[in-house]
């Protein structure tokens, strides 16, 4: 492998937008988060619609619980600013600090993972099924999405982590921790609405 | 590590078939990407195209039985999913791959490998929907593939246009992030955003409504999806689902996905028919306001595709006013182009013809669209006839027109060689005269009361002549098309090569360097200084355009097989969750290889993101000899 | 020598200050975000002694005020060459408001 494009060069502020390569992941990835919010915003415009469609199944006032989702929304929230203090480290190539805090990152989204799963599990126990009503498929649907979202930026952040042993911070890594992060912020966006719109809106009811 | 151009030609003479066939597999170019896109585009299109061909054999006459019942459903489906997503589409970005790098001035685009990932996608997404037809049979719902009908009473068909869709949609939204980073970020010096040619502009803001508009369209097909193999509730009424919905998600993609289209014709139609008349483009800021505009109001109409679903006097109302709204920025273009050719030196060349053709033609499209844009009125002319030729007026009169424009001017470009003038005429005219012969005659068979989507009508209905002139037509295209593809055949085989200015009056960037270009484009990057640079400066009497940088060696990204790999694993996903649902028995293990194919793919991820590409360089000296060979 | 020596260690100053301060941004927001968050939960815990309507009004202003200290601060809107991201951000936003708008009004459900 050439080490040509590898250069570390501290004197710059902004490593994540050094070069051109790193200009482009920068806004290609925000584009790419305008594309997300219309798939969410369609996601949350359909359960909006279907969200009292409860057929013979429970309803949202029977199952959500105000502690399960709070204690969800405070680790990803948590989550949101160790990503954001890895960045910060980031753009001082202080590594160490770096890695910690997007590890500890990945461990709060490790941890909002399995409490949705044993969340979905009560649920099902409950009687909500996937296919019980046009409420529930579209529930499980936006907040699996949301689910799968976190899950696949924990993926991703833990691999660029195993490499970053090797490879540190560069104006060709850089732009890739950058990006991650704002990924994870993103996802905490999207968590904000659902936590409002499903689980507030439906605990109050109406 | 790194490869240079002459090993990789004597690699390729070395190792025939396989070794070309790798080259195109891993190619990262975009000029071959758009080659490949015009391969696969073109390909779908003469697909699309036959199937339209036995629509008009069933139609020629009463009671026909050569398609019936569901058979005709089927081919009609695929008629339309075909050119709408399979042909325009791709031939659409051919035209962007081709020439949107070369007009900003930039050696390539932002994202090398996703651009080959979206190609790869697209044509893989293709093939799956196409092998429905050997599958057990294709989808019969419609383009637009309404739920109910499609998620509870078609058959497995609509699978493999759910699926196959939903990978070429991925590979579109793809490429238009990739187009919008490029326009943006690696614009050459001075070429501001007032100084980007046409072409460029349509594309920017064809790839933002692409970006918009292509994620609802993810989701309207995995409520389907998820309605269709796993059983949830979306659309299902008895569970409490809603229909509505999805006809909103599908229009509000629907609709902005009509100016996806043509706002890219709109933008060759503005550089073949500028150049043709050796003037510079009429209100070149008007057009720019105009397509944003166009842009910003496509999102805003969705609902006039739904006048007769019954959602009250208001929601219409709003519509119908937006969608007339449209017809003044479009009727602003319209006015330029005639501007433009007003007064000017107009060379009839074979592109210039199909420009010309499309104002009139298009015109008539836009006319019937505000026809149709008055909800009373709708409640007359919906699901007739008169939609078809509405329709067709568009999308052939105006986006086919517009490519075949587009193809005709810039494939001197693409392949190094000018296309047969004579053949050329051959086929504007008979296509031209086939459109309007075919489609014409359905604006009356919709107002006296021919229904689409039927596949035969009565002897005593009066719509026999009608229709019979009308398949009468359809040969025309037909001939014209064949006599197309002959000419490509003939040139090259043995066209003259073209010049780097291949109509000695090109007015942008991209015909300042050599035809075909070589891989890093320009030598050196050339300084804009204003619209029209490049005959700015032969005005000023220089033959190249001002460099902003001296000679030095230039960076190149690396080929690479995964994109196509990537695209391949998606593609096993595909057909694990399209099996799924054909027999109970096999569904677990069709679950397991659509889980097999997702995991590949990340798999694929994890390697692209641990192997850095370094990429290589062409050297300063060989630059200056491919220069002097392109002499 | 000495006045770039000087400049240096006016820079390394003005990088540290510029530190200190994102950091207290970082926190400030955090801490407002965690406020608005029990806000909104709070609001929806006294549900039987508030207006429904209320409520609903207060808490979807919560989460869009938060998401908003999330994009300018945690996503760095608020620094320069972000016109671009906000542009494309706001655009989707639109759309989204427009679907969920006719969503809620006009699907056949009331």
């Amino acid at each position: 492998m050439s080490g040509a494009n590898h250069v570390d060069i501290r004197t710059l502020s902004h490593p994540e937008t050094a070069t051109l390569e790193g200009k482009n992941k920068f806004l290609g990835f925000w584009f790419f988060l305008g594309g997300e919010t219309v798939l969410f915003g369609t996601l949350f415009a359909t359960f909006i619609a279907l969200r009292n469609r409860v057929a013979t199944g429970p309803s949202s006032q029977e199952l959500f619980s105000l502690p399960l989702t709070f204690l969800s929304t405070i680790i990803l929230l948590v989550s949101s600013l160790t990503s954001v203090f890895a960045v910060l480290a980031m753009k001082e190539y202080k590594i160490r600090q770096m890695q910690l805090w997007f590890w500890l990152t990945v461990v709060l989204g490790l941890a909002f993972l399995g409490l949705e799963i044993t969340e979905f599990k009560e649920y099902v126990h409950e009687g909500l099924g996937y296919t019980t009503s046009a409420f529930s498929s579209s529930f499980y649907t936006l907040v699996g999405t949301h689910g799968c979202h976190v899950l696949f930026g924990v993926l991703w952040i833990s691999a660029l982590m195993i490499q970053s042993y090797k490879k540190g911070i560069t104006t060709v890594t850089a732009p890739k921790y950058y990006v991650s992060a704002l990924y994870w912020h993103f996802i905490d966006v999207v968590w904000v609405f659902i936590f409002t719109i499903v689980y507030l809106l439906g605990i109050l009811g109406g | 590590m790194t490869a240079n151009a002459h090993a990789l030609a004597a690699y390729n003479q070395r190792k025939g078939f396989l070794s070309w066939l790798w080259t195109w597999l891993s190619t990262v170019d975009h000029k071959r990407i758009a080659i490949l896109y015009l391969f696969g585009g073109g390909l779908f299109f003469v697909i699309g195209g036959i199937e339209a061909l036995l629509i008009r054999i069933q139609l020629a006459v009463p009671q026909n039985d050569f398609l019936v019942g569901s058979t005709y459903n089927e081919v009609v489906t695929m008629h339309g999913t075909t050119m709408i997503f399979l042909a325009a589409m791709p031939l659409v970005f051919a035209m962007m791959n081709a020439v949107v790098p070369l007009q900003i001035g930039a050696r390539d685009v932002a994202f090398p490998f996703v651009n080959a990932l979206g190609f790869w996608l697209f044509f893989l997404g293709g093939i799956v929907l196409n092998t429905s037809w050997f599958l057990g049979g294709a989808p019969a719902g419609g383009w637009t593939a309404y739920a109910p009908l499609t998620t509870e009473f078609l058959g497995t068909g609509s699978d493999f246009y759910l699926l196959g869709l939903q990978l070429s949609g991925a590979g579109t939204l793809m490429g238009a992030i990739n187009f919008m980073v490029t326009i943006i970020n690696m614009r050459a010096p001075g070429m501001t955003f007032m100084r980007m040619p046409l072409f460029t502009w349509t594309s920017l803001i064809t790839s933002t409504l692409i970006l918009f508009a292509f994620p609802p369209l993810t989701v309207g097909f995995f409520l389907e999806f998820f309605d269709h193999i796993f059983h949830a509730n979306f659309f299902n009424t008895a569970k409490g689902g809603n229909a509505i919905i999805f006809e909103h998600i599908f229009w509000i993609f629907g609709h902005p996905e009509v100016y996806i289209l043509v706002l890219p014709a709109f933008g060759i139609i503005s550089e073949v028919v500028a150049t043709f008349s050796k003037k510079r483009l009429f209100g070149y800021t008007s057009m720019v306001f105009a397509t944003v505009l166009i842009g910003f109001l496509s999102f805003m109409v969705w609902v006039h595709h739904m006048f007769t679903v019954g959602l009250g006097p208001m929601a219409n109302s709003l519509f119908a006013l937006a969608t007339m709204t449209i017809a003044v920025p479009t009727g602003m273009k319209i006015f330029n182009w005639l501007f433009t050719m007003w007064g000017g030196q107009i060379h009839f060349t074979t592109a210039n013809l199909f420009a010309v053709g499309f104002v009139p033609t298009f015109v008539m499209g836009g006319v019937t669209g505000v026809m149709l844009a008055v909800p009373s009125a709708d409640s007359q002319y919906h699901d007739s006839y008169f939609v078809i030729a509405h329709f067709h007026y568009v999308i052939i009169g105006g986006v086919v027109f517009g490519l075949l424009a587009g193809l005709f001017y810039w494939w001197p470009k693409m392949f190094g060689k000018i296309l047969n003038e004579t053949l050329g005429k051959i086929t504007f005219w008979t296509f031209f005269i086939g459109f309007h012969l075919t489609f014409f005659p359905q604006h009356f068979l919709g107002l006296i009361g021919m229904p689409r989507r039927y596949f035969t009508y009565f002897p005593d209905e009066g719509f026999n002549t009608w229709n019979l002139i009308s398949s009468i037509g359809a040969i025309g295209m037909a001939i014209g098309a064949i006599v197309l593809v002959i000419n490509i055949v003939i040139t090259t085989a043995k066209g003259q090569k073209a010049a780097g200015d291949a109509w000695g009056i090109g007015r942008t960037l991209e015909w300042s360097i050599p035809s075909p270009p070589p891989e890093y484009n320009f030598a050196q990057t050339p300084l804009v200084k204003g619209i029209d640079t490049f005959w700015k400066e032969k005005m000023e009497g220089n033959k190249k355009v001002t460099p902003a940088e001296p000679l030095g060696d230039i960076h190149m990204p690396n080929p690479t097989i995964l994109p196509f790999l990537m695209s391949i694993a998606l593609t096993i996903a595909a057909y694990g969750f399209i099996f799924a649902n054909q027999t109970s028995a096999s569904r677990p293990l069709c679950l397991v290889i659509a889980a097999f194919g997702i995991g590949l793919m990340l798999l694929l991820m994890l390697i692209h993101s641990i192997k850095d590409d370094p990429g290589f360089h062409y050297h300063k000296e060989e630059i200056i000899e491919i220069e002097k060979g392109a002499e | 020598m000495d006045t770039a020596n000087r400049q240096s260690e006016m820079l390394d100053y003005i990088a540290k200050q510029r530190r200190k301060r994102d950091l207290q941004h970082y926190w400030v927001s955090f801490a407002l975000m965690i406020v608005f968050t029990v806000l909104a939960f709070l609001a929806v815990y006294f549900r039987k002694s508030i207006n429904d309507y209320l409520i609903a009004f207060f808490i979807v202003t919560m989460a869009v005020v938060q998401v908003i200290f999330q994009l300018y601060y945690f996503m760095h809107m608020k620094e320069k060459d972000h016109g671009f991201p906000a542009l494309f951000l706001y655009g989707g936003a639109v759309v989204v408001f427009v679907t969920v708008l006719s969503f809620v009004t006009i699907v056949w459900i009331s």
